[in-house]
């Protein structure tokens, strides 16, 4: 028996290699091993890479390479004029992929978008809770705080969902182009519950997307091959391998030695070796995040906007940037959000280098001393708090005022920090997540947000009216005024020292054509083709 | 000897309750708290917070959670991993053939070298040969393995393309694992240039993981042979008018390598802690490199499990060094 079990699979490597003989492949050096395949039950970027950019679709999607939101599997939505009721229509015949653990014998329709949301939340849905897998607990749903907007989903036919919300909430539309909006099959799911292998769903996934799951060696490769009857036409590569490859420096030497095509997060010191390569390009992008310092802006006399302004002036930022980020780099931070996020305002610039304005404006203040935080932990925004604490202390001193440096391990750091009574400035950041602008500027400085992740105790009622308003606005050119405005009066209040977005980098093969960098820190290979 | 073996396995119980306390105690000494970790930037809201610390039992007091879990434990329940979900045992069962794999040729690598290395130095004792023999090992002994791996990467595969940078198998090869151990898998497929391509991925980490034993067992080799030489039986052979290389290598080498066969079980530890860095730096599927990463994580679960599934594999391995020790030196067995 054993023997034609190994008669056979060796049967099925002969045929799956002379396959691969005139396939296209392309090989992505992955950074770490998805925890599973299921992108409404896991968090991080690489497990989203290998599950939902590639097997899945959703409702809406982002542009490559940008944040706008466009059609996915609906082509197109109505949104009622009270903000309340999302009206999609789904695309017509599209197909789930076709493998060797599941047939569908029907299309995508409502009932895979209602059971997709409705196992996030519902407990009475099986899917729900250990029957499905051990331990769950559908992070990205609560935290983007679904439970609290959406009132219910329903089916109206075969190709239309509606989604009531119980309060009009803009950003909604871009939460559903989030991972964990991923559409699954609802005929899969079934199957699998009647024959008791309900596990399977989170480890053999089937989707509408770009690719199709192969195969998975836990921690050493995943495979993929074209999903042929993809509803946007087969993409032009043919098998998409992902080689889990931990570390940077192995990484980058993969797509060096041509063993890899495309690798991420390189380690900055190999970025002049990088440079120097003829047959590899490295691309970057502004992240989709921002590290900045807040005054907690309730304490005399940081209560007062010209002494934050002093105190950003006295800052020699430039200095400050290179030496924490070095060859990698970043963007200097002029507003709150990213350059790559629409709304971003041109026009607005931060406070420039200017120590002497500042020394007269801070003596008048008769500030003396300060408190200035710093955590033990490598953030994207900013790779050493305790560094950059140390050359403001030293920036700071030079216009009179002494820093001392409070330090805590980060969660306690994080949760003494964002109490009201809080003194000082606190460094800190974020990483966005549905690359709408309210995930930042309410997130982070609504007056809501006090006590939670409003760091600068901050609540300034022209801001807070305009970014509330931009929220229950359907319309995006509206927003974007709304959102620009509110940059102008975050730039004239300064709750904050902004610093950086940092930038994110992947090393390209140059016979690789139409990869992208995304600013939502996600890898995508739809549209990506490769030159023999 | 099998009251000798009982002994031996009674002494491990003393041992295995420490184990489970110290893999218990260090995974919760680690700072931060795991519900955070897995909550990212956004944190999760106070009452979230209760309900998934109630949900993963860490609300218990921490002696309930010790006794729960050695309860589990010893039904051989490892408990589910908090980020992949899948059962641990199962994760284990599936990466540990190809940490075994590579330890075993890292040992192979260290013995083939290390001991002729020790016996040579030793009969040439004194000459260029053993001390720069005896320095090299020094250098070996502190080699810092991330950093040596590294280098022989961009040197041997980044600069001159002589081997693969990482990975098991070329890419192109892909087939369901069999044993789990690709030399093994490679061969039952009959398929010789995938197995040629193993044995080109295993060369580099087999160096760098066993670079440390292979500096340990030319030392151990060499003393242990000078101790040797000196016994007044070994006079008497050369006495007797026996070769040189009879001498050595019969009456003397078999009584060198007791000592030396210890200090090969004792390898075994060094082996799998140097995996942990080889399989991260090398993208060895193995359970060193999970281990790395589910602490990264904050998977108390996998960690936890882990630790004492590999204490529980040295354990077993040192006792089976015990027992060969008595076989092979019947004075132990006496005492």
């Amino acid at each position: 028996m054993k023997k034609k079990l190994a008669f056979a699979a060796a049967l099925l490597a002969a045929s799956v290699l002379s396959g691969m003989a005139n396939a296209k492949t392309l090989v992505y050096c992955s950074e770490a091993s998805p925890a599973n395949f299921d992108p409404g039950t896991t968090t991080g970027g690489n497990d989203f890479d290998a599950s939902s950019r590639t097997v899945y679709s959703r409702l809406v999607e982002f542009k490559h390479g940008g944040t706008e939101v466009e059609p996915g599997l609906a082509d197109k939505w109505e949104i009622s004029d009270d903000g309340l009721v999302y009206t999609f229509h789904l695309h017509p015949g599209v197909k789930f992929q076709t493998t060797d653990y599941f047939k569908p014998t029907r299309d995508l329709n409502a009932d895979d978008v209602v059971f997709s949301f409705d196992r996030q939340f519902n407990k009475a849905n099986p899917w729900n809770g250990d029957k499905y897998l051990p331990n769950l607990t559908w992070d990205y749903y609560t935290g983007m705080d679904m439970p609290k907007y959406v009132a219910k989903w329903e089916k109206v036919d075969d190709l239309t969902v509606k989604l009531t919300l119980t309060e009009p909430n803009a950003p909604m539309l871009a939460n559903l182009g989030m991972d964990f909006a991923s559409i699954v099959s609802k005929e899969y799911a079934d199957q699998l519950e009647k024959s008791g292998k309900m596990a399977d769903f989170s480890t053999k996934p089937i989707g509408t997307g770009p690719f199709q799951f192969v195969d998975y060696q836990l921690d050493s490769v995943i495979r993929y091959a074209a999903h042929p009857d993809y509803f946007k036409g087969k993409e032009k590569i043919d098998d998409l391998v992902f080689a889990i490859t931990p570390d940077a420096t192995a990484r980058t030497q993969k797509v060096l030695a041509g063993e890899c095509d495309i690798a991420p997060y390189p380690n900055p010191a190999d970025i002049a070796t990088i440079k120097a390569n003829k047959d590899v390009t490295l691309m970057d992008q502004a992240g989709l995040n921002i590290g900045y310092m807040s005054y907690n802006t309730t304490i005399p006399p940081l209560d007062k906007p010209e002494v934050r302004h002093a105190l950003n002036q006295a800052i020699d930022r430039e200095s400050l940037i290179k030496s924490l980020f070095q060859d990698a780099g970043a963007t200097p931070a002029e507003n709150l959000i990213p350059p790559t996020m629409w709304s971003w305002n041109k026009d607005v610039k931060t406070d420039a280098y200017n120590p002497e304005a500042a020394k007269k404006v801070l003596a008048d203040a008769g500030l003396k001393e300060i408190q200035l935080w710093a955590s033990d932990r490598v953030r994207p925004y900013n790779p050493n708090f305790q560094r950059a604490a140390e050359l403001i202390q030293a920036d700071w001193a030079k216009v009179g005022v002494k820093a001392e440096i409070v330090n805590y391990e980060w969660t306690k750091y994080r949760s003494e920090g964002k109490k009201k009574d809080r003194p000082g400035a606190f460094q800190i950041g974020w990483t966005g997540d549905n690359g709408d602008p309210d995930n930042f500027f309410a997130t982070l400085f609504a007056c809501s947000a006090i006590g939670v992740s409003n760091y600068s105790s901050w609540c300034d009622k022209d801001f807070e009216d305009l970014i509330q308003k931009a929220k229950k606005t359907s319309d995006q050119a509206e927003r974007t005024k709304l959102y620009e405005q509110a940059q102008v009066i975050f730039a004239k209040e300064a709750p904050a020292f902004l610093l950086v977005h940092s930038q994110v980098y992947a090393v390209v093969r140059n016979n690789v054509s139409g990869f992208k960098m995304d600013p939502l820190g996600i890898h995508r290979f739809d549209g990506v083709d490769k030159a023999e | 000897m099998l009251k000798y073996i009982l002994h031996r396995i009674a002494l491990l119980i003393p041992t295995l309750v420490g184990i489970t306390i110290c893999a218990f105690a260090f995974v919760r000494l680690l700072p931060g708290d795991p519900i955070l970790a897995m909550a990212g930037e956004h944190g999760v809201a106070p009452a979230r917070y209760e309900e998934l610390k109630e949900q993963f039992g860490y609300n218990l007091p921490i002696w309930q959670q010790y006794t729960r879990y050695v309860g589990e434990v010893v039904t051989g329940d490892f408990g589910v991993s908090i980020s992949s979900k899948r059962p641990v045992l199962e994760e284990f069962k599936t990466l540990f053939p190809a940490t075994l794999e590579l330890s075993f040729f890292a040992m192979i690598f260290a013995m083939v070298l290390g001991i002729p290395a020790g016996i040579f130095a030793a009969v040439k004792r004194g000459s260029w040969f053993d001390q720069s023999l005896m320095g090299t090992a020094l250098v070996g002994y502190s080699m810092p393995i991330f950093w040596w791996g590294l280098l022989l990467i961009i040197f041997f595969s980044g600069y001159l393309g002589w081997t693969p940078v990482n990975g098991r198998i070329d890419l192109q090869y892909f087939f369901k694992p069999i044993t789990g151990f690709m030399t093994i898998d490679t061969l039952l497929y009959g398929k010789w240039a995938a197995f040629r391509s193993v044995l080109r991925h295993l060369v580099l980490p087999t160096i760098v993981l066993g670079t440390i034993p292979l500096a340990v067992i030319a030392r151990q080799t060499r003393s242990a042979m000078l101790e040797v030489l000196g016994e007044d039986y070994v006079r008497t052979a050369r006495a007797k008018g026996l070769s040189s290389a009879r001498v050595i290598g019969v009456h003397a080498l078999r009584n060198a390598l007791i000592p030396v066969v210890t200090t090969i079980g004792l390898q075994v530890s060094t082996l799998l802690a140097g995996a942990i860095l080889t399989e991260t730096i090398f993208s060895w599927p193995g359970i060193g490199r999970w281990m790395v990463e589910s602490i990264s994580k904050r998977d108390y679960v996998v960690v936890q499990s882990g630790l004492l599934l590999i204490a529980l594999i040295v354990m077993a391995v040192n006792l089976i060094v015990d027992v060969l020790y008595a076989v092979i030196n019947p004075r132990i067995r006496a005492a």
